[in-house]
């Protein structure tokens, strides 16, 4: 007893800065997560220095592509990881952020930050109104609302298009290929250096989307996924909490809708079909709901993954039954996700290699029951 | 001090509460009665959960209902649950710290002192920064404790704080229980199946069968009284003794 109470005290005192000043915001940091923040990185540093040295133009757009769509996986996570709220319509929600930020670019002469920030935010109003039926629904049925707002939105957006410069206020022209491009930062025109200005902001949203779930916010979400009576016996407001959740996932999802804008340079309603939003869930559960290196894996998942089929010249539709085997698979087997399922399954293999080698002494029972 | 008048709640044909009128006071309070006898559904209607049709629950000269849900346990109203509520995702301290947050008025000064107090108080020996997925039993019923009793509780509902739990670990449960009201300042109200834990904690109990209050007094008294042994055994097991 008393070897565990001397364990707990070190541990203590870094807590107690953390909280006693008044900054709760933002925890102070252990050695193990300053060691984790310094891979993260040195990660960075080779995605935004060694990837574009060593990947074509066409592979750095899949890459920009995948750190945008990454950033709409972790929206998704921290509606159904973090909070338990299934939603349908995310790519709808990255649809209509595109459309607002199209239409931001073509009326305004703002800079691309402000463009991606008011996106970001017009996006997260729209969302937030998209969540009010989840203070009444759950389960099955909020994921058919939101499929039906996302049909929805679908339709309406195929009617009016994406803003390409034309005049009013939907500003589509079916002129030859509209009147011009979305623009890109001012910084990054270049395809590289849009890149490496998408993994900023997205590095940006994590951290956001991270310091949400670490603090007030997160453990409130916790409590409300796990046990709604216990959350609100606990004093927490869960209307608001769950209303939060889903502002932050479409201010998320709002953001990346800008930066999927300025890479396309113009949209069109055949970039987001409804089924996408179904896709991202199997993504996101393959990945990993409830981890933020899921939603990358995510990301991959679901712009990675068909550049690579496309370029094995293997076709499209196989995309979803790889989706549904690779569902199945992580659901019965792991369901937290490939990212806690992959290092398992590694330590296991070397623990089984390990064996190999340790057998003539005796060992190889002890492997077996880990 | 609550003081419940006529309170009904009624689902459909049901009447899990039947014009129950009691009042709870300073102390430890035992609530006992049979499966099924409204116990669980008292609680629920003082968090908040369950509407009642009639009645009033005044607490310390304050009209309970007037409160929304959430605001009642910043109020200082806390309950723990029947079957054990504690965030698995969430580290002993942040279960803790989420009720602590959420139902304190000024949270951030005295914040570290109160969360790692409250575990204290409740002795758990886990580290607070272990995560309650890796908890047994015990100690889960421990961290909801802790969560009950965190900052400035006024009444702490305990819904069965021992039902599963071997002898000693109830032992040791009772323990606790009676400290909450002279170290924490809270009223408690305990509804347990284990008479032991109830009599060795409450020196009063109130008895429901059917949604109806059939007894209320000294612990002592209520567990002799031969209508509470009649809805507990049943008419034949009488018969038959």
């Amino acid at each position: 007893m008393s070897a565990t109470a001397e364990t707990t005290a070190p541990e203590a005192p870094t807590t107690a800065k953390g909280g006693g000043g008044g900054r709760s915001w933002v925890p102070k940091l252990t050695a193990g997560e300053r060691v984790r923040a310094l891979i993260i990185l040195g990660l960075l540093a080779i995605v935004l220095f060694l990837l574009p040295a060593i990947l074509s133009g066409y592979w750095i757009n899949v890459s920009t592509d995948t750190a945008i769509y990454s950033v709409v996986a972790l929206g998704l996570g921290v509606l159904m990881g973090r909070t338990g709220l299934v939603s349908l319509g995310q790519i709808a929600v990255l649809a209509l952020a595109g459309w607002v930020a199209a239409r931001l670019c073509f009326a305004t002469s703002l800079p691309f930050p402000v463009i991606l920030l008011l996106s970001g935010l017009i996006t997260m109003v729209i969302g937030t109104l998209i969540g009010l039926p989840a203070l009444r629904l759950q389960g099955l049925y909020l994921a058919l609302i939101t499929l039906m707002l996302a049909g929805a939105i679908g339709v309406a957006l195929r009617t009016t298009n994406f803003p390409n410069g034309g005049a009013g206020f939907l500003g589509h022209t079916e002129s030859d290929r509209g009147n011009g491009t979305i623009r890109r930062p001012a910084l990054a025109h270049a395809d590289t250096a849009f890149f490496r200005y998408t993994v900023i902001v997205v590095a940006i949203m994590f951290l956001i989307a991270l310091l949400h779930v670490r603090a007030k916010p997160g453990r409130a979400w916790a409590a409300i996924r796990q046990s709604e009576p216990a959350a609100l016996a606990g004093g927490v407001n869960i209307t608001l909490y769950k209303l939060w959740a889903f502002a932050l996932a479409s201010f998320l999802t709002g953001v990346a809708g800008g930066l999927l804008a300025a890479r396309s340079g113009q949209l069109f309603t055949l970039q987001f079909p409804t089924q996408d939003s179904i896709l991202l869930l199997a993504a996101v559960l393959m990945g990993g709901i409830y981890s933020f290196w899921g939603a990358i894996v995510a990301g991959a998942l679901m712009r990675l993954l068909p550049a690579l089929l496309d370029n094995w010249g293997l076709p499209a539709d196989l995309l979803t039954i790889l989706f549904g085997v690779g569902v199945l698979q992580v659901l019965l087997t792991a369901p937290q996700g490939i990212v806690y399922q992959f290092p398992r399954d590694m330590a296991r293999l070397g623990r089984l290699i390990g064996g190999l080698f340790t057998r003539a002494r005796g060992a190889p029972a002890r492997e077996r029951a880990g | 001090m609550i003081s419940i008048k006529g309170l009904t709640v009624r689902f459909g044909g049901v009447t899990p509460l039947d014009h129950m009128t009691v009042d709870f006071g300073e102390g430890t309070n035992g609530l006992i009665g049979p499966n099924g006898a409204g116990k669980t559904t008292f609680f629920n209607v003082l968090s908040g959960f369950v509407r009642p049709a009639e009645g009033s629950v005044t607490v310390f000269d304050e009209d309970l209902f007037s409160m929304p849900h959430y605001r009642r346990a910043r109020w200082g109203l806390r309950r723990t649950f029947q079957t054990e509520q504690a965030i698995e995702e969430l580290t002993i301290y942040e279960n803790v710290l989420m009720v602590h947050e959420h139902s304190s008025k000024e949270v951030r000064a005295s914040r570290d002192e109160d969360v790692l107090g409250a575990i204290k108080f409740v002795g758990l020996t886990a580290s607070p920064y272990a995560k309650v997925a890796s908890l047994g039993a015990a100690e889960r019923r421990l961290v909801e404790i802790a969560r009950a009793v965190v900052g400035t509780p006024r009444i702490v509902l305990l819904d069965e704080p021992a039902a599963g739990l071997p002898d000693e670990e109830t032992e040791r449960m009772g323990k606790i229980i009676q400290k909450i009201p002279g170290e924490i300042g809270a009223l408690v109200i305990l509804v347990d199946h284990d008479m032991s834990l109830v009599s060795a904690c409450c020196s009063k109990t109130a008895v429901l069968d059917f949604g109806k209050l059939i007894a209320d007094g000294a612990t002592a008294d209520v567990l002799r009284d031969d209508k509470v042994k009649h809805a507990y055994l049943g008419a034949e097991a009488e018969a038959a003794a």
